[in-house]
């Protein structure tokens, strides 16, 4: 998993959340959370709803399609800002690469 | 959307269940900072005291509880259940050595089931890489393996326990196989600082992504062994050297989380992030703790998850929980502090270890008068020659003898 961190993200990548960071809606104090190895982050409204697409199948430039959609932005800016977001969190340790599926 | 965006990504609240940023305790704030107590994130469940290691600064209270005191794998599970329901959100498994439990993967199964990260924290040494795939496969989401030093011959020394660094290096290898998140635990003192530079190196070269790099806390077993373990005031302001070098040197490589000794602060420590605030863990016996020291102090009552209240009840009500919240209780000089709100007036289970009373000023504090002789008394020893270790077990303590140091 060495390769996994220092990840760059591109339009290309497939993030997904690693399996020591959950992200889960805290029922008690009604926000969306992190779990981490030690530590419990609150992700804004934003960051999740960018998180909730990571799942490995979707590249990067489609969850900027989706959004861009939804927003009805102008996709350029959308780009930059989900690419700056997502290299954020993977920094982070908040996100990895999908495996490439070798056999 | 795009002007938030730009501001996204994780928000700048880290919530850390021993941070000093109180995090979502903040959402749920009534009165003053001390007085603020939200359920916890996190919850550390001693399963067992049994232990295979003899570490000398054990954090297990000098009365350990006997296996046949333990919570029933049932009843640990109804308490991961009820953890759960409350809004807990971690589980810290530890012990003693969890995996000295032999329903583990059981009870871990069920902490994923009720929706619980869970996390390992384990001296490695009972570990198979079968029963750690076994764990991985019933959900486990991280694993703390604690090391006593780099090599050998003194990490199996302080450990009591021959051939426990090999198996430590090779279950540690085999964590990261499973592609689990690892931290290295390594507990520091005058015996091994001199090998800190190269406890770094060892948790790089196992791929960890955590260090924690954890001054001996001295109450308890360390207690007894403060002669052997006080580090120096000279070895102190190294370590915290290498420590900020190795941070910038291994930012996205390596987090390095750092436990100064508070012997040496001016400040006490926001031990626990106050007493009942925070945190609560649970004992191999079933008792509700503000910490896991919290049983040293003598003449509170703690209540029990076998008791007819409410884990819940328990930490909001219990007389224990109540004694030490908020600054009513604070003497001079804490009640007219400026950082009363900020460390809490630093550790009860420390005060009460060296004044004999836990609602006294943490004698870690500048302001303490008893601070100075303590200080002293710290630096004397440090300098001295009593390298013997008493071995932490369940007859109260084995001294170490030449060529017999239990490893």
């Amino acid at each position: 998993m060495a390769g996994s961190r220092n990840i760059s993200v591109s339009e290309d990548s497939r993030p997904v959340l690693p399996r020591h960071a959950k992200l889960k809606f805290d029922e008690t104090r009604q926000v969306w959370v992190i779990l981490a190895p030690e530590r419990v982050l609150a992700p804004d409204e934003i960051a999740v709803e960018v998180l909730q697409l990571c799942d490995g199948v979707r590249s990067v430039a489609d969850m900027i399609d989706v959004l861009a959609e939804k927003y009805a932005a102008e996709r350029g800016a959308i780009a930059t800002d989900v690419i700056a977001m997502l290299q954020d969190l993977a920094d982070k340790g908040f996100l990895t690469q999908a495996r490439e599926k070798t056999s | 959307m795009s002007p938030t965006l730009t501001d996204a990504g994780i928000a700048a609240t880290e919530l850390k269940p021993s941070d000093p940023k109180d995090g979502i305790a903040a959402l749920e704030r009534r009165g003053s900072t001390a007085e603020t107590f939200g359920i916890p994130l996190a919850v550390l469940a001693e399963l067992t005291h049994r232990c295979p290691l003899q570490c000398p600064y054990c954090s297990n209270p000098v009365e350990l509880d006997r296996g046949g005191t333990e919570l029933t794998t049932a009843e640990w599970k109804k308490v991961l259940s009820e953890l759960a329901e409350i809004g807990v959100l971690q589980i810290h498994f530890s012990g003693g050595e969890p995996t000295a439990r032999k329903d583990l993967v059981e009870l871990v199964q069920h902490a994923s089931d009720v929706g619980l990260y869970s996390n390992l924290i384990t001296s490695a040494v009972l570990l198979t890489r079968e029963k750690l795939a076994a764990l991985a496969d019933a959900g486990l989401c991280h694993v703390q393996i604690s090391f006593q030093g780099n090599e050998p011959i003194v990490a199996n020394r302080v450990a009591g326990l021959k051939n426990a660094h090999q198996k430590k290096l090779e279950v540690a290898k085999w964590t990261r196989e499973l592609d689990l998140p690892l931290t290295v635990n390594a507990v520091m003192h005058r015996q091994n600082l001199f090998q800190l530079q190269d406890i770094i190196q060892m948790a790089v070269d196992l791929d960890a992504d955590r260090l924690e790099v954890a001054n001996v806390q001295y109450y308890g077993w360390a207690l007894k062994n403060r002669a052997a373990l006080m580090p120096t005031l000279e070895q102190i302001e190294e370590t915290s050297r290498i420590v900020e070098e190795a941070e910038v040197r291994l930012k996205g490589v390596l987090a390095i989380d750092y436990v100064v000794p508070d012997y040496y602060a001016l400040r006490p420590k926001k031990c626990m992030g106050g007493w009942g605030r925070q945190f609560f863990n649970i004992s191999p016996a079933g008792k509700v703790l503000p910490c896991h020291a919290a049983e040293s102090i003598t003449g509170l009552e703690f209540e029990s998850v076998r008791s007819n209240h409410s884990i819940a009840w328990i930490w909001q009500n219990s007389e224990a929980f109540n004694r030490y919240r908020g600054t009513g209780w604070m003497p001079e000089p804490c009640q007219s502090c400026e950082f009363k709100e900020i460390d809490f007036g630093g550790c009860r289970c420390q005060a009460f270890a060296l004044t004999g009373d836990a609602g006294n000023t943490d004698p870690a504090c500048t302001l303490s008068p008893l601070h100075e002789k303590i200080f002293k008394l710290a630096e004397t020893e440090a300098a001295g020659d009593q390298n013997r270790f008493i071995y932490r077990n369940f007859a109260g303590g084995t001294p170490e003898t030449d060529g017999d140091h239990g490893a």
